[in-house]
Protein backbone atom coordinates (compact mmCIF):
# COMPACT_ATOMS: atom_id res chain seq x y z
CA UNK A 1 0.00 0.00 0.00
CA UNK A 2 1.50 3.27 -0.29
CA UNK A 3 1.48 6.16 2.27
CA UNK A 4 0.41 9.64 2.14
CA UNK A 5 2.51 12.36 3.45
CA UNK A 6 1.63 13.47 7.21
CA UNK A 7 0.90 16.67 5.99
CA UNK A 8 -1.78 15.85 3.49
CA UNK A 9 -3.45 14.62 6.97
CA UNK A 10 -3.53 17.83 8.28
CA UNK A 11 -5.79 19.37 5.77
CA UNK A 12 -8.90 20.92 6.48
CA UNK A 13 -10.65 18.14 4.77
CA UNK A 14 -9.53 15.86 7.10
CA UNK A 15 -9.64 17.26 10.16
CA UNK A 16 -12.07 18.43 12.67
CA UNK A 17 -13.36 21.83 13.01
CA UNK A 18 -10.71 22.40 16.14
CA UNK A 19 -7.77 20.79 14.20
CA UNK A 20 -7.29 17.71 15.95
CA UNK A 21 -7.03 14.75 14.04
CA UNK A 22 -9.87 12.41 13.39
CA UNK A 23 -10.26 8.85 14.92
CA UNK A 24 -9.22 5.99 12.19
CA UNK A 25 -12.35 4.38 11.60
CA UNK A 26 -13.75 7.97 10.34
CA UNK A 27 -10.94 8.92 8.25
CA UNK A 28 -10.95 5.88 6.07
CA UNK A 29 -14.42 6.84 5.34
CA UNK A 30 -13.70 9.77 4.51
CA UNK A 31 -10.78 8.98 2.15
CA UNK A 32 -13.73 6.47 0.67
CA UNK A 33 -16.35 9.36 -0.07
CA UNK A 34 -13.62 11.35 -1.51
CA UNK A 35 -12.13 8.36 -3.22
CA UNK A 36 -16.37 7.84 -4.56
CA UNK A 37 -16.96 10.96 -5.45
CA UNK A 38 -13.73 11.59 -7.25
CA UNK A 39 -13.91 8.21 -9.94
CA UNK A 40 -17.66 9.08 -10.06
CA UNK A 41 -16.82 12.50 -11.58
CA UNK A 42 -14.30 10.88 -13.81
CA UNK A 43 -16.23 8.60 -15.50
CA UNK A 44 -18.98 11.23 -15.82
CA UNK A 45 -16.15 13.16 -17.24
CA UNK A 46 -14.69 10.58 -19.59
CA UNK A 47 -18.66 10.26 -21.13
CA UNK A 48 -19.17 13.47 -21.49
CA UNK A 49 -18.82 13.89 -25.36
CA UNK A 50 -20.63 16.70 -27.40
CA UNK A 51 -20.47 19.75 -24.69
CA UNK A 52 -21.40 20.06 -20.77
CA UNK A 53 -25.31 19.24 -21.74
CA UNK A 54 -23.97 15.79 -22.43
CA UNK A 55 -23.23 15.49 -18.90
CA UNK A 56 -26.84 15.79 -17.49
CA UNK A 57 -28.10 12.46 -17.76
CA UNK A 58 -24.82 10.95 -16.29
CA UNK A 59 -25.61 13.20 -13.46
CA UNK A 60 -29.11 12.56 -13.29
CA UNK A 61 -28.24 8.67 -13.11
CA UNK A 62 -25.39 8.66 -10.91
CA UNK A 63 -26.05 11.28 -8.43
CA UNK A 64 -29.66 11.23 -8.14
CA UNK A 65 -30.17 7.85 -8.29
CA UNK A 66 -27.66 7.74 -5.68
CA UNK A 67 -30.16 9.41 -3.73
CA UNK A 68 -27.36 11.94 -2.82
CA UNK A 69 -29.08 14.61 -4.15
CA UNK A 70 -32.89 15.55 -4.97
CA UNK A 71 -34.07 15.40 -8.29
CA UNK A 72 -35.81 18.92 -7.97
CA UNK A 73 -32.25 20.21 -6.24
CA UNK A 74 -30.78 18.85 -9.50
CA UNK A 75 -33.01 20.79 -12.01
CA UNK A 76 -32.73 23.68 -8.92
CA UNK A 77 -28.58 23.49 -9.24
CA UNK A 78 -29.18 23.16 -13.24
CA UNK A 79 -31.40 26.43 -13.87
CA UNK A 80 -28.42 28.42 -11.86
CA UNK A 81 -25.85 27.06 -13.64
CA UNK A 82 -26.83 27.79 -17.26
CA UNK A 83 -26.63 31.52 -16.27
CA UNK A 84 -23.44 31.49 -15.23
CA UNK A 85 -20.36 32.24 -16.84
CA UNK A 86 -17.53 29.11 -17.18
CA UNK A 87 -17.24 25.55 -18.38
CA UNK A 88 -21.04 24.54 -17.33
CA UNK A 89 -19.90 20.84 -16.79
CA UNK A 90 -17.22 22.31 -14.69
CA UNK A 91 -19.52 24.13 -12.59
CA UNK A 92 -22.28 21.78 -12.25
CA UNK A 93 -19.80 19.06 -10.65
CA UNK A 94 -18.77 22.01 -8.00
CA UNK A 95 -22.52 22.52 -7.07
CA UNK A 96 -22.57 18.39 -6.64
CA UNK A 97 -19.12 18.54 -4.94
CA UNK A 98 -19.88 21.34 -2.49
CA UNK A 99 -23.36 20.05 -1.80
CA UNK A 100 -21.82 16.47 -0.78
CA UNK A 101 -18.62 17.86 1.47
CA UNK A 102 -18.39 20.94 1.18
CA UNK A 103 -15.21 22.70 -0.36
CA UNK A 104 -12.96 19.86 -0.46
CA UNK A 105 -15.87 17.94 -2.14
CA UNK A 106 -16.02 20.45 -4.93
CA UNK A 107 -12.18 20.84 -5.29
CA UNK A 108 -12.24 16.50 -5.84
CA UNK A 109 -15.32 16.98 -7.93
CA UNK A 110 -14.09 19.48 -10.06
CA UNK A 111 -10.58 17.69 -10.54
CA UNK A 112 -12.52 14.49 -11.67
CA UNK A 113 -14.23 16.23 -14.21
CA UNK A 114 -11.18 17.85 -16.20
CA UNK A 115 -9.00 14.97 -15.69
CA UNK A 116 -9.93 12.55 -18.39
CA UNK A 117 -10.99 15.17 -20.98
CA UNK A 118 -7.30 17.40 -20.15
CA UNK A 119 -5.46 13.93 -20.29
CA UNK A 120 -6.89 12.95 -23.76
CA UNK A 121 -6.69 15.89 -25.30
CA UNK A 122 -2.80 15.77 -24.29
CA UNK A 123 -2.53 12.52 -25.55
CA UNK A 124 -3.48 13.67 -28.90
CA UNK A 125 -2.09 16.86 -29.06
CA UNK A 126 0.78 14.90 -28.40
CA UNK A 127 0.95 12.13 -30.54
CA UNK A 128 -2.21 12.22 -32.95
CA UNK A 129 -2.72 14.96 -34.43
CA UNK A 130 -5.00 13.93 -37.48
CA UNK A 131 -7.35 12.57 -35.03
CA UNK A 132 -10.54 14.14 -36.75
CA UNK A 133 -9.74 12.85 -39.76
CA UNK A 134 -9.26 9.22 -38.84
CA UNK A 135 -12.07 7.03 -40.32
CA UNK A 136 -12.90 5.07 -37.66
CA UNK A 137 -13.45 7.97 -35.63
CA UNK A 138 -15.08 10.19 -37.55
CA UNK A 139 -17.68 6.63 -37.94
CA UNK A 140 -17.98 5.81 -34.21
CA UNK A 141 -18.77 9.93 -33.70
CA UNK A 142 -21.62 9.32 -37.00
CA UNK A 143 -23.16 6.99 -33.98
CA UNK A 144 -22.70 8.87 -31.12
CA UNK A 145 -23.46 12.60 -31.54
CA UNK A 146 -27.62 11.83 -32.51
CA UNK A 147 -27.78 9.44 -29.49
CA UNK A 148 -26.38 12.07 -26.83
CA UNK A 149 -29.24 14.41 -28.05
CA UNK A 150 -31.62 11.65 -27.47
CA UNK A 151 -29.99 11.18 -23.88
CA UNK A 152 -30.23 15.04 -23.33
CA UNK A 153 -34.08 14.63 -24.13
CA UNK A 154 -34.53 11.81 -21.92
CA UNK A 155 -33.36 13.96 -18.23
CA UNK A 156 -35.37 17.05 -19.60
CA UNK A 157 -38.71 14.58 -19.97
CA UNK A 158 -38.35 12.85 -16.66
CA UNK A 159 -37.30 16.58 -14.73
CA UNK A 160 -40.81 17.89 -16.56
CA UNK A 161 -42.71 15.13 -15.00
CA UNK A 162 -40.57 15.21 -11.00
CA UNK A 163 -41.43 18.94 -10.87
CA UNK A 164 -45.18 18.29 -11.84
CA UNK A 165 -46.17 21.27 -13.48
CA UNK A 166 -49.28 22.55 -14.12
CA UNK A 167 -51.19 23.35 -17.42
CA UNK A 168 -50.09 26.72 -17.09
CA UNK A 169 -46.42 26.06 -15.89
CA UNK A 170 -46.03 24.07 -18.83
CA UNK A 171 -46.03 26.99 -20.87
CA UNK A 172 -43.02 28.30 -19.47
CA UNK A 173 -40.51 25.84 -20.41
CA UNK A 174 -42.28 25.64 -23.84
CA UNK A 175 -41.39 29.59 -24.16
CA UNK A 176 -38.26 29.51 -22.58
CA UNK A 177 -37.05 26.26 -25.11
CA UNK A 178 -38.46 28.23 -28.16
CA UNK A 179 -37.00 31.52 -26.93
CA UNK A 180 -33.46 30.40 -27.28
CA UNK A 181 -33.92 27.77 -29.98
CA UNK A 182 -35.27 29.91 -32.78
CA UNK A 183 -34.43 33.59 -31.77
CA UNK A 184 -31.33 33.08 -30.18
CA UNK A 185 -31.69 34.35 -26.88
CA UNK A 186 -28.97 33.83 -24.22
CA UNK A 187 -29.92 31.56 -21.69
CA UNK A 188 -28.49 34.16 -19.08
CA UNK A 189 -31.56 36.56 -19.87
CA UNK A 190 -34.37 33.46 -19.61
CA UNK A 191 -32.87 33.07 -16.50
CA UNK A 192 -33.26 36.32 -15.14
CA UNK A 193 -36.25 36.37 -16.65
CA UNK A 194 -37.61 33.44 -15.10
CA UNK A 195 -36.45 34.57 -11.70
CA UNK A 196 -38.11 37.85 -11.76
CA UNK A 197 -41.66 36.34 -13.24
CA UNK A 198 -41.02 33.43 -10.37
CA UNK A 199 -41.09 36.43 -7.86
CA UNK A 200 -43.67 38.51 -9.41
CA UNK A 201 -45.86 35.15 -9.44
CA UNK A 202 -45.60 34.27 -6.00
CA UNK A 203 -45.63 37.66 -4.12
CA UNK A 204 -48.30 39.09 -5.60
CA UNK A 205 -50.22 37.65 -8.52
CA UNK A 206 -51.02 34.97 -6.69
CA UNK A 207 -52.59 36.44 -4.04
CA UNK A 208 -54.79 38.28 -6.32
CA UNK A 209 -56.05 35.68 -8.20
CA UNK A 210 -57.23 33.13 -5.58
CA UNK A 211 -58.50 36.20 -3.67
CA UNK A 212 -55.86 35.90 -0.74
CA UNK A 213 -56.86 32.92 0.73
CA UNK A 214 -53.78 30.87 0.43
CA UNK B 1 5.48 35.97 -21.21
CA UNK B 2 3.19 33.82 -23.63
CA UNK B 3 2.20 31.69 -20.20
CA UNK B 4 0.88 34.63 -19.23
CA UNK B 5 -0.93 36.08 -22.34
CA UNK B 6 -2.15 32.70 -22.00
CA UNK B 7 -3.32 32.95 -18.64
CA UNK B 8 -5.14 36.11 -19.27
CA UNK B 9 -6.83 35.19 -21.72
CA UNK B 10 -8.39 31.94 -20.63
CA UNK B 11 -9.35 33.76 -17.71
CA UNK B 12 -11.28 36.22 -19.37
CA UNK B 13 -13.21 33.31 -21.20
CA UNK B 14 -13.86 31.99 -18.10
CA UNK B 15 -15.19 34.92 -16.69
CA UNK B 16 -17.06 35.96 -19.85
CA UNK B 17 -17.99 32.98 -21.82
CA UNK B 18 -21.94 32.90 -21.03
CA UNK B 19 -23.86 30.20 -22.28
CA UNK B 20 -21.94 26.86 -22.76
CA UNK B 21 -19.57 25.42 -24.86
CA UNK B 22 -20.19 27.00 -28.01
CA UNK B 23 -20.57 29.97 -26.95
CA UNK B 24 -17.69 29.70 -25.36
CA UNK B 25 -15.83 29.04 -28.81
CA UNK B 26 -16.87 32.20 -30.53
CA UNK B 27 -15.62 33.92 -27.59
CA UNK B 28 -11.66 31.64 -28.00
CA UNK B 29 -12.18 32.16 -31.32
CA UNK B 30 -11.95 36.41 -31.04
CA UNK B 31 -9.01 35.74 -28.68
CA UNK B 32 -7.03 32.98 -30.35
CA UNK B 33 -7.16 33.59 -34.00
CA UNK B 34 -8.22 37.55 -34.23
CA UNK B 35 -5.92 38.98 -31.24
CA UNK B 36 -3.32 37.36 -31.13
CA UNK B 37 -3.04 34.96 -34.29
CA UNK B 38 -1.74 31.66 -32.06
CA UNK B 39 -3.83 29.82 -34.20
CA UNK B 40 -4.71 30.25 -37.84
CA UNK B 41 -8.60 30.03 -38.68
CA UNK B 42 -8.55 26.50 -39.92
CA UNK B 43 -6.26 25.20 -37.25
CA UNK B 44 -8.89 26.73 -35.12
CA UNK B 45 -11.54 24.47 -36.71
CA UNK B 46 -9.65 21.52 -36.36
CA UNK B 47 -9.53 22.27 -32.66
CA UNK B 48 -13.39 22.54 -32.68
CA UNK B 49 -13.60 19.17 -34.01
CA UNK B 50 -11.20 17.21 -32.15
CA UNK B 51 -13.03 18.91 -29.17
CA UNK B 52 -16.25 17.53 -30.39
CA UNK B 53 -14.78 14.08 -31.21
CA UNK B 54 -13.44 13.92 -27.33
CA UNK B 55 -14.87 13.22 -24.51
CA UNK B 56 -15.32 16.22 -21.62
CA UNK B 57 -16.60 19.39 -22.23
CA UNK B 58 -15.37 21.50 -25.15
CA UNK B 59 -14.13 24.41 -22.86
CA UNK B 60 -12.01 22.83 -21.15
CA UNK B 61 -10.95 20.67 -24.50
CA UNK B 62 -10.14 23.42 -26.45
CA UNK B 63 -8.21 25.33 -23.13
CA UNK B 64 -6.16 22.09 -23.13
CA UNK B 65 -5.34 21.95 -26.72
CA UNK B 66 -4.72 25.29 -27.72
CA UNK B 67 -2.57 25.86 -24.60
CA UNK B 68 -0.08 23.35 -25.44
CA UNK B 69 0.03 24.15 -29.11
CA UNK B 70 0.50 28.05 -28.17
CA UNK B 71 3.13 26.98 -25.96
CA UNK B 72 4.63 23.28 -26.95
CA UNK B 73 4.44 22.62 -23.38
CA UNK B 74 2.51 20.57 -21.30
CA UNK B 75 2.20 24.09 -18.53
CA UNK B 76 0.65 25.79 -21.51
CA UNK B 77 -2.65 23.42 -21.40
CA UNK B 78 -1.89 23.51 -16.99
CA UNK B 79 -2.56 27.13 -17.23
CA UNK B 80 -5.10 27.39 -19.64
CA UNK B 81 -7.41 24.79 -18.23
CA UNK B 82 -7.28 25.92 -14.94
CA UNK B 83 -7.44 29.29 -15.77
CA UNK B 84 -10.89 28.75 -17.61
CA UNK B 85 -12.11 26.97 -14.85
CA UNK B 86 -10.93 29.35 -11.30
CA UNK B 87 -13.37 32.47 -12.01
CA UNK B 88 -16.38 30.08 -12.18
CA UNK B 89 -15.47 28.03 -9.81
CA UNK B 90 -15.23 30.82 -7.36
CA UNK B 91 -18.22 32.11 -8.39
CA UNK B 92 -20.26 28.45 -7.93
CA UNK B 93 -18.64 28.08 -4.52
CA UNK B 94 -19.86 31.11 -3.54
CA UNK B 95 -23.15 30.63 -5.05
CA UNK B 96 -23.43 27.23 -3.44
CA UNK B 97 -22.76 28.64 0.29
CA UNK B 98 -25.57 31.30 -0.44
CA UNK B 99 -28.01 28.39 -1.62
CA UNK B 100 -27.38 26.12 1.69
CA UNK B 101 -28.18 29.39 3.54
CA UNK B 102 -30.79 30.61 2.29
CA UNK B 103 -32.93 27.72 1.34
CA UNK B 104 -35.64 28.40 2.93
CA UNK B 105 -36.00 31.91 2.29
CA UNK B 106 -38.90 33.08 1.05
CA UNK B 107 -37.80 35.24 -1.96
CA UNK B 108 -35.54 32.61 -3.10
CA UNK B 109 -38.62 30.21 -3.34
CA UNK B 110 -40.46 32.92 -5.06
CA UNK B 111 -38.04 32.97 -7.66
CA UNK B 112 -36.97 29.24 -7.67
CA UNK B 113 -40.98 28.72 -8.66
CA UNK B 114 -40.38 30.54 -12.29
CA UNK B 115 -36.70 29.32 -12.75
CA UNK B 116 -37.75 25.24 -12.16
CA UNK B 117 -40.10 25.37 -15.38
CA UNK B 118 -37.81 27.43 -17.26
CA UNK B 119 -34.90 24.95 -16.59
CA UNK B 120 -36.60 22.23 -18.20
CA UNK B 121 -37.11 24.44 -21.34
CA UNK B 122 -33.42 25.26 -21.52
CA UNK B 123 -32.50 21.63 -21.07
CA UNK B 124 -35.13 20.83 -24.15
CA UNK B 125 -33.73 23.91 -26.28
CA UNK B 126 -29.66 22.60 -25.80
CA UNK B 127 -31.30 19.03 -27.55
CA UNK B 128 -32.96 21.38 -30.11
CA UNK B 129 -30.03 22.94 -30.95
CA UNK B 130 -27.90 19.83 -31.16
CA UNK B 131 -29.96 18.55 -33.37
CA UNK B 132 -28.36 20.42 -36.77
CA UNK B 133 -26.79 19.17 -39.89
CA UNK B 134 -23.71 18.00 -37.96
CA UNK B 135 -25.08 15.98 -35.77
CA UNK B 136 -27.94 14.23 -37.81
CA UNK B 137 -25.72 13.46 -41.37
CA UNK B 138 -28.67 11.00 -42.47
CA UNK B 139 -31.05 8.89 -42.11
CA UNK B 140 -29.34 6.63 -40.40
CA UNK B 141 -28.43 9.18 -37.19
CA UNK B 142 -32.26 9.63 -37.16
CA UNK B 143 -32.22 5.79 -36.40
CA UNK B 144 -29.73 6.03 -34.10
CA UNK B 145 -31.35 8.72 -32.21
CA UNK B 146 -34.38 7.32 -32.14
CA UNK B 147 -33.20 3.86 -30.89
CA UNK B 148 -31.13 5.48 -27.96
CA UNK B 149 -34.27 7.65 -26.96
CA UNK B 150 -36.52 4.51 -26.55
CA UNK B 151 -34.00 2.35 -24.69
CA UNK B 152 -33.45 5.19 -22.42
CA UNK B 153 -37.10 6.20 -21.98
CA UNK B 154 -38.45 2.75 -21.69
CA UNK B 155 -35.64 0.23 -20.33
CA UNK B 156 -33.05 2.78 -18.42
CA UNK B 157 -30.07 1.73 -20.41
CA UNK B 158 -27.06 3.32 -18.49
CA UNK B 159 -26.27 6.62 -20.62
CA UNK B 160 -22.77 5.19 -20.79
CA UNK B 161 -23.50 2.08 -22.22
CA UNK B 162 -26.04 3.69 -24.26
CA UNK B 163 -22.89 5.80 -25.85
CA UNK B 164 -20.65 2.64 -26.32
CA UNK B 165 -23.69 0.50 -28.11
CA UNK B 166 -24.14 4.31 -30.36
CA UNK B 167 -20.56 4.40 -31.30
CA UNK B 168 -20.85 0.35 -32.24
CA UNK B 169 -23.60 1.23 -34.52
CA UNK B 170 -21.66 3.83 -36.13
CA UNK B 171 -18.79 2.04 -36.54
CA UNK B 172 -21.17 -0.86 -38.15
CA UNK B 173 -23.36 1.60 -40.10
CA UNK B 174 -21.32 3.97 -41.90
Amino acid sequence: MFRLPGSFFRCPAFCRGDGRKLSAPVFEQLIVMYLTLFLTFVRIGMFTIGGGYAMIPLIEREIVRRGWMEREEFVRMFAVTQSLPGVFAVNISIFVGYKLKRFWGSVVCALGTILPSFVIILLIALFFRRFQDNPYVIRIFNGIRPAVVALILVPCLSAAKAIRMSRMELLVPLVAALLIWKWGVSPVWIVLGAILGGLIYTLWLKEKLTGGKE
Amino acid sequence: MIYLQLLYVYLKVGIFGFGGGYAMLSLIQLEVVDRHHWLTLSEFTDVVAISQMTPGPIGINSATYIGYTVTGSVWGSVIATAAVCLPSFLLVLLISYFFARFRNNRYVNAAFTGLLPASVGLIAAAALLLMNRENFVDYKSLFIFAAAFFLTWRYRVHPILMICLAGLAGLLLY
